[in-house]
């Protein structure tokens, strides 16, 4: 079986690689490839969001947070290069005289890109060693990472003169004198996201299947008896948090460079929630089933709204219910199973796996 | 919903069919138009939190489409809407403007509800070389090169409301509003304006978007005292708030409120009993009596329920159709270019009265009044400016 | 500061604290008694609102001369069709997912939204308008300068009335001691003969009621549109959780002390100052006290 697993895994990994360098990008219209980067922004989320759910079995409705917090950054930067010498126009308005100091350090490419890295790093290990020594967990965790997110869209919302408030942050060309606007650089930021999509799919299937990943499902299943036997269990679970905050940073910088805004909507509760789904359907327990996830959940989002631009929404809807009333693993799940039926009538690998089982 | 469906359908297929048997002199033709029809985007919210106000100006912007076709098309073209939902979020907003650009290669986007949306579809408009018309009233700092804003900017209603209200209720201001960067603004003009003309300002107050809450705000109210209330609370909020005064006593008769906010679209859901008494501030209301008007009333009336009520909103959508429609005539070309060439300086009869673009600044020229809400929930218009107020989007405080 | 604004000031405290029990008492009993994390009981709410919309527009139609009463019917019909809706709910889709609290949030997550845009089809994009019976509207004025708005005075009644009708059901009746009986031992209860489906269903309808109740209510003070669940319902998960979920006085004590100090930070700071710092006071409380203020004390699991 788990072979079996790895070998499916493998072979979507390899499917995703043909659909998305190839087929998409051949197949698509510029604009339309744009908007697929946008899905697989998410989809840095939804893997993080596959090794502390499915694997770790913690459920943070707040990814939003790190999403934002890698967005706001990468926005920091962009703004300031495209409103150099001035300050930002949002701020001019809210008659902000001077930059804030803790905008500063972002004139520098290298600070933004490091800060995008450690600072979500460094807070959500904090928060979250914290929050599972005290074995706040389950609902709990998920409800107190909610009241954070909704703290920060507010926050976001609130101080306007620092973070352009509802509107957020738009209306940036260049990434260092480079313009991102074009078709072109737009489709080599593409490419450059797949292939660290992918690098970092493979970086948390390995890190699923190493030992860390043993103890980490081993903490999901039963708490307690990997605790008696001498683990420090928060330490675990907040590295997997830790982990997916990073991924949900970086995802949500390349957000800013695809989309080319960041709002405090992107950040609150109802995005959060959202990205919790993309990695549902596509499986808790398959990280290129969260790639997958998030492909399908984005196209069914954008195709129905625009077929059905008054009912979409039923459709939607509907699918999440039916995804986890049928599916409750995913899709990946389903497949899973389904080549394991296949497999089942192979004779030889019906005889492996009876070797295995014994 | 499934006519549109299909219009889609066939209409993606169709164009396609013929730009392949086309021969390539024809194929040349300019954005948006196919032998004798012109697409044109429609880019609002039919679903979340602004669909409460843009789902209307849908309607309204699909009444002027009717009209015009039915009265012979653009330059012989008919019109034909493509509509797409942005779902109250920017960045699907931006999402969906590329496709209508991009996909659909629409003349023109009419389309957008608040800042943040038009702010982010603006890159992709400028990207494509389109042009979107913007209208709903919003807080100026913008003159875009592709965009038109075809509603009252910050300064054309703040300031004529304030005066207003300074020379005719009482010189003791409370400023409220919801947090965002409209109604900051509208506080900045209100407050010289206000010291200008010898008032004071005794409170400012910003609640958070969604806020429905408002007795500890209504006390700071009553301990400040003031003779005016000038209120930019938005959406949901607005009904709470209008809603929770009046419960507290500070009904129409005992304070002035105005609003640069609230039309009569907005006034059915606060309720009409609540608002009776308050003022708002707008450029059109649905009680302006003159014929171009009453007819304009009439065919929405007919086309969707004797029910129906006209905003302001529903207004400037509906001008933005036939100020696309004239400039494009006046260009006697689709070509964006062309259209926003031809909209310097732009005059049309529209319902609120005479609207007409500044020649430089992309904003238009137009009468602004003050309205007292009544019972039936119309507005009488009680102060109306004398002249078309010109549009100032960087006023120099 | 004067005396009549401290008054008013407590008062308002007094209005939000009961608003916010409202709110949350449906949940206490969906989510608090029985783990079920319900996204759409804002939709739920919801519908109590626009039930209380059609009771009113059918009122205004045909029987004008009640129009004064019509709050009471309207109430009564909001329960009652939250009611059957979270019963029918029970039934056919929450129950499969009893042993599995977080699939059940993602799929009534799916539910708020199908509910939404059927709420949205329905009545439109708009807000609808439900009118305020005459003698609830304005304010009560012991003295001059005191002003206290009678809708409000409404809402602390019959807050009261309910929360004594949910305290009585619970720990008076026969339903609520199987209620309790199954939510402390579920396998225990079933030995002894208790039809625990039934229970679960009554008690996640009983839930879904009480959210209509307080949809039907805040029509008085709020908007009614599609989206109007979303406005409550994080707010609810924060009263309850904070409180220590399984505890309904838990419930009330949080629901009080978020809106004393809301209502004070919002007087002497601003809204969005006031919404911050309790959010954070109580993320702040939940790491001290992970079961909530006021869980009972038992073993963990």
């Amino acid at each position: 079986m788990k072979d079996l697993r790895t070998a499916s895994e493998i072979s979507t990994y390899i499917l995703l690689a043909v659909l998305l360098l190839v087929i998409l990008p051949l197949g698509l219209d510029a604009y339309r490839l744009n908007i697929v980067s946008k899905y697989l922004a998410l989809a840095f989320v939804a893997i993080g969001i596959v090794l502390t759910w499915g694997y770790g079995g913690i459920l943070s409705l707040g990814q939003g947070i790190f999403f934002g917090i890698g967005g706001y950054l990468m926005a920091m930067f962009l703004k300031l290069e495209a409103s150099a010498p001035e300050l930002p126009d949002f701020m001019v308005w809210s008659s902000v005289e001077a930059l804030p100091a803790w905008w500063v350090p972002y004139h520098s490419f290298a600070f933004t890109i490091v800060s995008i890295l450690i600072l979500p790093a460094v807070l959500s290990f904090i928060f979250s060693y914290a929050i599972f020594r005290k074995r706040v967990s389950g609902v709990y965790f998920a409800i107190v990472t909610l009241s954070l997110a909704l703290t920060l869209a507010t926050i976001l919302t609130g101080a306007q003169g620092q973070t352009g408030g509802f509107n957020g942050i738009t209306d940036f060309n260049t990434l260092m004198g480079i313009d991102i606007i074009s078709d072109e650089s737009k489709f080599v930021l593409y490419v450059i996201q797949v292939l660290m999509l992918f690098a970092v799919g493979a970086l948390v299937s390995l890190m699923i299947r190493s030992r860390f990943g043993k103890v980490l499902i081993a903490i999901r299943d039963r708490e307690d008896r990997v605790r008696f036997s001498g683990y420090d269990t928060a330490m675990f679970k907040a590295f997997a948090f830790m982990v997916a905050a990073v991924l949900s940073s970086i995802g949500g910088a390349l957000y800013t460079l695809q989309v080319g805004l960041i709002a405090p909507s992107v950040v609150g509760v109802m995005s959060s929630v959202e990205m919790v789904i993309y990695a549902a359907v596509g499986g808790r327990l398959s990280v290129p089933g969260a790639i997958v996830g998030s492909l399908l959940v984005g196209f069914a989002r954008s195709y129905l709204s625009e077929y059905f631009p008054e009912s979409w929404l039923f459709f939607l809807g509907g699918l999440f219910i039916v995804v986890v009333m049928v599916i409750p693993n995913g899709l990946s799940d389903l497949v899973d199973r389904l080549l394991a039926r296949i497999a089942a009538l192979w004779p030889a690998a019906r005889k492996a796996e009876r070797s295995m089982a014994q | 919903m499934i006519r549109i469906t299909r219009r889609h359908l066939m209409q993606s297929t169709a164009a396609g069919a013929a730009a392949v048997m086309m021969p390539s002199v024809l194929r040349a033709q300019p954005k948006g138009v196919d032998g004798n029809s012109v697409r044109l985007g429609i880019l609002h919210s039919l679903t979340g939190t602004f669909a409460i106000a843009e789902a209307s100006m849908v309607d309204a912007e699909k009444l002027a489409i009717d009209e015009i076709n039915a009265a012979g098309g653009v330059m012989g073209h008919k019109i034909v809407p493509y509509i797409e939902d942005g779902a109250s979020e920017a960045p699907v907003f931006a999402e969906k403007a590329k496709v209508l650009l991009r996909r659909d290669n629409v003349a023109a986007i009419i389309g957008c509800y608040s800042s943040a949306l038009r702010k982010a579809v603006l890159p992709a408009v400028n990207q494509a070389k389109g042009l979107l018309y913007y209208p709903t009233y919003y807080e100026g700092q913008e003159i875009d090169k592709r965009c038109l804003y075809t509603s009252q900017e910050v300064t054309q209603s703040v300031i004529a409301a304030v005066t207003w209200m300074a020379k005719e209720k009482g010189k003791k201001f409370f400023l409220i509003g919801s947090n965002y960067i409209y109604p900051v603004t509208c506080n900045k003009i209100a407050k010289p304006t206000i010291a200008k003309l010898g008032g004071t300002v005794v409170g400012e107050e910003y609640v958070p978007l969604g806020h429905t809450e408002f007795s500890s705000i209504i006390n700071k109210i009553k301990a400040a005292n003031p003779d005016c209330i000038y209120s930019t609370v938005v959406g949901g909020s607005n009904v709470a708030f209008f809603k929770q005064l009046r419960a507290a006593g500070l009904d129409g008769s005992k304070i002035t409120l105005l609003s640069t906010v609230v039309s009569e679209n907005e006034i059915e859901g606060i309720g009409r009993d609540n608002a009776v008494g308050y003022y708002a501030c707008m450029g059109y209301f649905q009680s302006i009596d003159s014929p171009i008007n009453k007819k304009f009333v009439k065919a929405i009336k007919d086309k969707y329920g004797a029910n129906r009520v006209v905003g302001d909103p529903m207004q400037c959508g509906y001008n933005s159709v036939y100020l696309w429609k004239n400039a494009v005539e006046k260009a006697k070309s689709f070509a964006p270019d062309d259209v926003l060439k031809a909209s310097a300086g732009l005059e049309i009869e529209a319902p609120e009265g005479t609207v007409r673009f500044d020649k430089e600044n992309h904003h238009v020229w137009k009468k602004v009044r003050v309205g007292r809400a009544l019972e039936d929930g119309q507005f009488e218009i009680v102060h109306e400016t004398a002249d078309l107020v010109q549009p100032d989007p960087f006023p120099k405080l | 500061m004067g005396i009549d604004i401290i008054i008013m000031q407590a008062f308002s405290g007094l209005s939000l604290f009961t608003i916010l029990l409202l709110m949350a008492l449906g949940l206490a009993i969906v989510f608090g008694l029985m783990g079920v994390i319900n996204m759409a009981h804002g939709e739920l709410m919801a519908l109590g609102a626009y039930v209380t919309y059609l009771v009113a527009l059918f009122f205004e139609r045909n029987l004008p001369s009640l129009m004064g009463i019509y709050i009471f019917f309207a109430i009564f019909c909001a329960f009652a069709a939250t009611f059957v809706f979270g019963y029918v709910l029970e039934r056919s889709f929450i129950r499969f997912f009893y042993n599995r609290p977080l699939d059940t949030l993602l799929a009534t997550w799916g539910l708020s939204l199908v509910l939404q845009q059927f709420y949205r089809s329905t009545f439109g994009a708009q807000e609808v308008s439900v009118p305020l019976a005459s003698w609830l509207s304005g304010a009560w004025e012991p003295v001059a300068g005191i002003q206290l708005p009678l809708n409000r005075m409404f809402i602390i009644g019959l807050t009261m009335v309910v929360g004594l009708c949910v305290y009585l059901m619970l720990f008076k009746s026969r339903w609520g001691l199987r209620v309790r009986a199954v939510t402390q031992n579920r396998p225990m209860s079933a030995a002894v003969g208790i039809n625990t489906d039934r229970v679960d269903a009554l008690t996640f309808a009983v839930g879904s009621g009480l959210a209509g109740i307080a949809g039907s209510v805040f029509t008085m003070l709020g908007s009614t549109n599609p989206g109007t669940g979303q406005l409550y319902i994080v707010d609810s998960f924060i009263v309850v959780v904070f409180g220590g979920v399984s505890s309904l006085l838990g419930t009330a004590l949080s629901a009080f002390a978020i809106a004393e100090s809301q209502t004070a930070i919002e007087y002497f700071a601003t809204g969005t100052v006031a919404k911050v710092t309790i959010l954070l006071f109580v993320i702040v409380m939940l790491y001290f006290r992970p079961q909530g203020l006021f869980a009972p004390k038992v073993r963990g699991a």
